[in-house]
């Protein structure tokens, strides 16, 4: 069977591909969305800081002999607590700002943080191996599938699924959604907004941060690993809708699927193919897929 | 508003007689390359720090004045790498042009050198266009190029049984020529080629177009890409199993990315290069001075870069002048014979010299660190490199 002139087992296997690259930008796009939601804050630091949770993944291993699962869990605290230190350090200052300081401030950020580790490792990049348990390949027939990446799809999934029942079913959730619309509010009814501003950015980067160990055994670690990645994602959040949690998730595995086709049908457009798509978008409407005209 | 203009008009006067008197007494080195991006191990700041070495051991100073280094990052980007260029021919007086990694930008880069007349040594770049279609009075490309890297590797593997090809190409300049100069040696070995994929440069996803590798049922995919994502395709090419049903053959394979991979993913690899820091005594030599300085060994494309820096300025010295054309008549009649390598720079610019074919090593071969590749084949210069047939070089005729 085929379709359009290619076999049906390359396009399904292509699909499966693009949503491991998928589950990528959702997490990333994720955690974007939540800090635009809560801080109005663009977060071009959030590359750096998924290439850091990959790094400290490795240092983890190196230095100390920690492993994957450990480091799963460890590096996105880590990278949580540098970035309540950010929080509180700069970005509180500036929240009254234009957006054009945030973005000023955390592409500062991401070139020191970048630079810093580029100047100790180079940008070859640190060998870093899938877990022990999931280091195999499934036979699918169609393809053969590393366990690895089913595993990427299925632990992102979760994380996402997980974040957005907390945003938007529970009572924690409501008081961070309240607190978008109006903090002085909300902060009337007693609720501490400045700590829960903090953590939300906190909770945020520790998204990239475990995207980042994710991506450790799949793409070779480097200072440059988030640069690419996160330029895609912030067209992710675009075309979802800045802030929309439901749709930087969906809009991150559906352009991930459809990078993915175009790899077979037109490669050398596979890495323009989400920016044609953010500018289709825009025309038509201008807010996003999910975002609510304002 | 005359009165005004005139001083004006006569100081500007003498500023520009100031910066070329300058350019014909001081010899400057602009060194252009990626110092940050996916090539940035393969030559970068070391690159710099080599050629700051070949100016130290000279001593220093040529024509009665001190030798001076101006090092800048092109981003990968043949605008910049076109644009910096002319900045610093124009105000600063840069007698050498010496340009880096990625064809692209080299192409550019060697473009404005010949239209400013000054000399054009590149190392990192790959595109055999520099000395054949593109070729200039100006341009030396001194380490390798596509055509060298094709003709040794290539045929090395289709005479090893590989007879089926798929390329995954790096879709820029340097991709596209050693794809192309790839297929015409295994067509001529008798090889065939089944298919391409062509990938953006720098992406970091190579699954999906390795699968349409696998599904070509060929024995071969060929790398026509460099740096990062060369490392990044064997990478994934591991982790799919594609290694399982296909040889890889890395067609620009650095040591840095071997040293980033480590031997388990790489072993048994064949590929081409220029040079390797454990060839004989005086390879070491440098190689140990170097690795002392930088806590790394260094690339072939790194000691190209001290070496051409020595040529260059041996040149200068024996002509007295720092004038592009009598630097470039002289470098073109001198042999040359170091360390690096031996051999002549052939009137389109190529310098022809020794290759060598190489297979990685199993990490229980491997006895030291950097210990890396034992020596397959020694590739004599006049076989490897374009042929006088072949080039379509006005100067070569």
């Amino acid at each position: 069977m085929e379709i359009f002139g290619r076999p049906l087992s390359a396009m399904l296997s292509q699909l499966l591909l693009g949503l491991v690259n998928g589950s990528f930008y959702a997490i990333l796009s994720l955690g974007l969305a939540v800090i635009f939601g809560l801080l109005n804050v663009i977060n071009f630091a959030h590359g750096a800081l998924f290439m850091l949770g990959a790094v400290l993944a490795w240092m983890g291993l190196e230095y100390l002999g920690v492993n994957y699962w450990v480091m799963l869990f460890a590096a996105p605290l880590i990278v949580a607590l540098l970035g309540i230190v950010i929080e509180r350090l700069f970005l509180k200052r500036i929240y009254k700002l234009d957006h054009l300081y945030g973005l000023l401030l955390t592409l500062g950020l991401t070139l020191v943080i970048e630079g810093v580790l580029r100047s100790f490792y180079g940008v070859s990049g640190l060998p870093y191996s899938a877990p022990e348990a999931l280091s195999g390949a499934t036979d699918l027939g169609f393809m053969v599938l590393p366990n690895y990446r089913a595993w990427v799809v299925l632990a992102s999934l979760v994380v996402c699924v997980g974040t957005w029942y907390v945003i938007e079913r529970t009572k924690l959730g409501a008081y961070l959604r309240a607190g978008t619309e109006n903090p002085r509010l909300v902060e009337a009814f007693g609720v501490n907004v400045p700590l829960m501003v903090t953590l939300t950015y906190g909770f945020g980067v520790a998204l990239a941060a475990f995207a980042g160990v994710l991506a450790a055994p799949v793409i070779q670690i480097s200072p440059l690993m988030g640069q690419n990645l996160i330029i895609v994602v912030f067209a992710v959040v675009v075309i979802g809708g800045m802030g929309s949690i439901l749709g930087s998730i969906l809009t991150g595995l559906g352009l991930g699927i459809i990078e993915g086709f175009t790899k077979v049908f037109y490669p050398e457009a596979s890495s323009t193919v989400v920016f044609v798509i953010m500018a289709i978008v825009l025309l038509f409407r201008p807010a996003g897929l999910f975002g609510k005209e304002k | 508003m005359k009165l005004t203009l005139k001083p004006l008009a006569i100081a500007l006067a003498a500023a520009t007689l100031a910066v070329s008197a300058q350019a014909q007494e001081k010899v400057k080195i602009g060194f252009i390359t990626d110092m940050s991006s996916l090539y940035a191990d393969v030559e970068g700041k070391w690159g710099a720090s080599a050629i700051q070495m070949a100016i130290d051991d000279f001593g220093g100073k040529v024509l009665g004045q001190p030798i001076e280094l101006l090092t800048a990052d092109h981003q990968n980007k043949p605008d910049i790498a076109a644009s910096k260029g002319r900045e610093w021919i124009d105000t600063q007086g840069v007698t050498l042009l010496f340009g880096g990694t990625n064809s692209g930008t080299a192409l550019a880069s060697a473009k404005v050198a010949a239209e400013k007349k000054r000399v054009y040594i590149n190392n990192g770049a790959g595109s055999s266009a520099l000395t054949n279609e593109q070729c200039t009075p100006y341009t030396v490309h001194y380490a390798y190029d596509t055509v060298a890297l094709a003709k040794g590797t290539g045929s090395a593997v289709v005479d090893s049984g590989g007879k089926s090809w798929f390329f995954l190409t790096a879709d820029y300049a340097f991709g596209h020529a050693l794809e192309t100069d790839t297929a015409t040696v295994v067509k001529a070995h008798g090889g065939q080629v089944l298919g391409t994929v062509r990938h953006p440069l720098n992406a970091s996803d190579f699954s999906s177009f390795l699968l349409q590798a696998q599904s070509s049922k060929a024995q071969i995919l060929g790398l026509a890409n460099a740096g990062g994502d060369t490392i990044n395709s064997i990478k994934a090419a591991k982790e799919f199993g594609i290694t399982k049903s296909m040889k890889l053959a890395g067609l620009l394979v650095f040591i840095s990315d071997i040293h980033s991979l480590g031997l388990k993913d790489t072993e048994g690899l064949l590929l081409t290069t220029s040079w390797y820091w454990d060839l004989n005594d005086d390879t070491r030599k440098f190689a140990n001075r170097f690795f002392e300085k930088n806590k790394r060994m260094p690339t072939s494309v790194q000691a190209a870069d001290y070496s051409a820096t020595m040529t260059y300025l041996k040149a200068v010295q024996a002509v007295k002048t720092a004038d592009a054309d009598k630097v470039m008549a002289q470098m073109k009649s001198t042999k040359i014979d170091d360390f690096y390598a031996s051999g002549m720079i052939r009137p389109d610019g190529r310098f022809v010299h020794d290759m060598y074919l190489m297979q990685v090593k199993s990490p229980a071969e491997s006895k030291k660190p950097w210990d890396y590749y034992k020596m397959v084949a020694k590739l004599p210069g006049d076989k490897v490199f374009t042929a006088k047939a072949d080039s379509k070089c006005a100067l070569w005729k």
